[in-house]
């Protein structure tokens, strides 16, 4: 800001003189280079502690590696033949998925219960929002002792309680589907909350002048939410399982701490991929094979990642057919509920979380309901 | 909770119909029922009870695990059982390690973010769109399993056992390049860059005058949430750190392994590390959930 009245002396001179002065030089090198030089920490820490360390997993699985002997020989494949025809990896894999899909499904359905709740004109908006995200700030080391210690098998507080109403206690630990319930409430507690702000958030983003209208139109309360609610926040609740895939499948904390001795049970019944990993790696100590997990888990998590884009552009683009109501709706849809269908979730704020959804929810309101109401109509 | 009775008359608005507002999804200055706010109680139960029993189990003894229905309030034992904790584990270099970690990680990402979002959001230049294109795309790569090379290199370096080994992996991170973009790009009007590149600022003195005060909302939100991340990591320092230089979150974990029948002092220990966060959201609070609510994503 200082050099303000320098400025106009440079310019008049370039004006005059044909060759650039130094001072000119210096301005475009300046407006030329600084974008990169702003943008290069990112990109050179990324790729040497990022993209790095994963390419190189893959080099170390196809060696023979041990922890502390280091390098051996090339082995090429063998270690991939070897893992996937180990039990154990895709006993670890069906455990991972297990636990998924029991904390992400039940999640969904109560956060989206919970920003429901919410989103009304409720006293104490704030109080009761900081109540429900007030599990998020408990570490998972701290989420995984707590509740290990309540689903302990003889004086955990749940099996004390089922016992009180007359309930045999459950083999918490011991058992593969009930360890598999108790890691995943662990999970769910902590994120639940969190998701249903999200959610929340995108329901706000849904104008109310229409479910004005669609109440003046006669949709109770429940047909709104179902009609115009859920489809306006599809988008939001696709970037909730996207993200929730990527952390989920990595899930280690829980496991390992459930039962801090073992890595994941006595008989392995909740242990995870990564916490296999890091058996392989540490306790057996064989660099090769952990790194032949790691970079198994990478390709199955790209591919759950590909899976999931592809699901969501499905559902964006063949978007509000499945939604369709009964015929009370579609007597009204002209003047009511069409609107709602197509709102992009998150929409004004500028940090819009879906990373890969902005460019789609436009796209349907812009196309759709123009196109597709009279049809479905007749 | 006694002014729930006289809300649904009160709010009552002329002309509109009265079933559609027993589930309130109507909003606007209608007051929900009794039923939401019996559903928000019972959210808070679910919410705070956990915390609040390993507090009543943490301040009482082992026995009290033993009783079929726990004790509601907490006993006098919770001192005792702080001595043990800060016996068995080094539990204030823990912590000063945490803040210290944590520390360094979030002043690294978020200037190295705002940094870069800036340029994203507001500069021109060659390959804009295929980098931006490549900084979302990495937003999707667990570079998390990338571990057993980054520990082969840190043991090579001689860096196992130091902060900085826990440090490294995560100075940088996509999210918080996408995030800080996405908040610029609307956020500066690039009127304003041009008059300051008129005056003769030059491009970084452009970006700490302009871009810098507009862009410290989000760079607290990103470093609140970076912060939480740094926090709560637990594999990566597991891996790297030893037993006398922990943080946190190892050190707990030292905790539950070494006393695992004695459950009152685990507890003890698992609420004494979650104060300091408690703290962090009480003065904080609100400005998480704003972050959450405009889109910040877990880490």
């Amino acid at each position: 800001m200082t050099t303000t009245l320098d400025r106009p002396a440079a310019s008049s001179a370039a004006i005059t003189k044909p060759r650039p002065t130094f001072r000119q030089r210096l301005n475009v090198f300046d407006v030329k280079a600084s974008p990169y030089l702003y943008i290069a920490p990112f990109f050179i820490l990324f790729a040497l502690v990022g993209l790095f360390p994963l390419g190189y997993t893959f080099v170390v699985s196809l060696f023979d590696w041990h922890l502390l002997k280091g390098q051996g020989e090339f082995v090429g494949l063998q270690n991939f033949r070897e893992v996937l025809q180990d039990r154990f990896f895709w006993n670890s894999l069906f455990n991972t998925m297990s636990i998924f899909l029991l904390s992400t499904i039940p999640q969904l359905v109560v956060a989206i219960t919970i920003a429901a709740v919410l989103d009304q004109n409720l006293r104490a908006r704030t109080f009761w929002r900081m109540s429900i995200l007030l599990p998020y700030i408990v570490t998972p080391v701290a989420v995984a002792m707590i509740f290990a210690n309540m689903f302990g098998e003889q004086y955990g507080l749940i099996n004390n309680i089922l016992g009180a109403v007359g309930i045999d206690p459950v083999l918490w630990m011991n058992e593969t589907l009930p360890s598999h319930i108790a890691i995943a409430t662990m999970v769910n507690w902590r994120w639940t909350g969190y998701n249903a702000l999200i959610l929340l958030a995108a329901m706000q983003a849904v104008p109310r002048d229409v479910y004005e209208a669609a109440a003046i139109d006669g949709a109770r309360p429940l047909r709104r939410f179902f009609s115009i609610t859920l489809p306006s926040i599809r988008p939001t609740m696709i970037f909730v399982v996207i993200t929730a895939t990527i952390g989920g499948l990595q899930i280690f904390t829980e496991p390992k701490l459930f039962d801090p001795r073992t890595a994941g049970g006595t008989a392995r019944q909740f242990q995870t991929t990564v916490l296999y990993l890091w058996e392989m790696a540490f306790q057996r100590q064989n660099f090769g094979k952990a790194a032949t997990i790691a970079w198994l888990l990478f390709i199955i998590i790209i591919l759950f990642g590909i899976l999931n884009w592809l699901i969501s552009r499905r559902i964006a683009t063949s978007g509000d057919s499945r939604n369709g109501g009964g015929p009370a709706r579609r007597r009204r849809r002209k003047r009511s509920a069409t609107p709602a269908v197509v709102l992009p979730a998150v929409g004004p704020q500028p940090p819009a979380p879906a990373a890969d959804q902005p460019p789609e929810p436009p796209v349907e309101t812009a196309g759709r309901p123009a196109g597709t109401t009279p049809r479905r109509g007749t | 909770m006694t002014a729930i009775d006289t809300r649904p008359q009160q709010a009552r608005t002329p002309g509109a119909r009265g079933r559609t507002f027993k589930r309130g999804m109507l909003g606007n200055g209608r007051r929900p029922g009794f039923l939401t706010y019996g559903l928000l109680c019972a959210f808070f139960l679910a919410s705070a009870y956990p915390l609040w029993w390993s507090a009543v189990i943490g301040s009482r003894s082992n026995e009290a695990l033993g009783l079929t229905w726990p004790p509601l309030l907490p006993g006098g034992n919770f001192w005792t059982n702080v001595g043990e904790v800060f016996d068995t584990i080094p539990f204030w270099l823990a912590l000063g390690n945490s803040v210290l970690i944590s520390g360094i990680i979030t002043v690294s990402v978020v200037t190295f973010s705002t940094l870069a979002g800036y340029s994203f959001a507001k500069l021109r230049f060659k390959g804009r769109n295929g980098l931006m294109v490549a900084v979302i795309a990495t937003m999707a790569i667990p570079t998390q399993l990338g571990v057993i090379p980054l520990f082969m290199l840190m043991r090579t370096l001689g860096w196992t056992g130091e902060i900085g080994a826990v440090v490294i992996p995560t100075l940088v991170t996509a999210f918080g390049v996408f995030f800080m973009r996405q908040y610029l790009v609307d956020v500066i009007p690039d009127e304003l860059i041009e008059a300051a590149r008129v005056d003769g600022a030059s491009m970084i003195s452009t970006f700490w005058h302009v871009a810098l005060p507009a862009a410290r909302p989000a760079m607290a939100i990103l470093g609140l949430f970076t912060f939480m991340t740094a926090w709560t990591d637990f594999l990566w320092p597991l891996l790297v750190l030893d037993a006398t230089n922990p943080t946190l979150q190892t050190a707990l974990s030292q905790l539950q392994a070494a006393r695992y029948v004695d459950y009152s002092i685990v507890l003890a220990g698992a609420v004494m590390a979650t104060l300091p966060l408690l703290a962090l959201f009480i003065v904080a609070g609100r400005q998480l959930i704003s972050g959450i609510m405009q889109g910040a994503v877990k880490g």
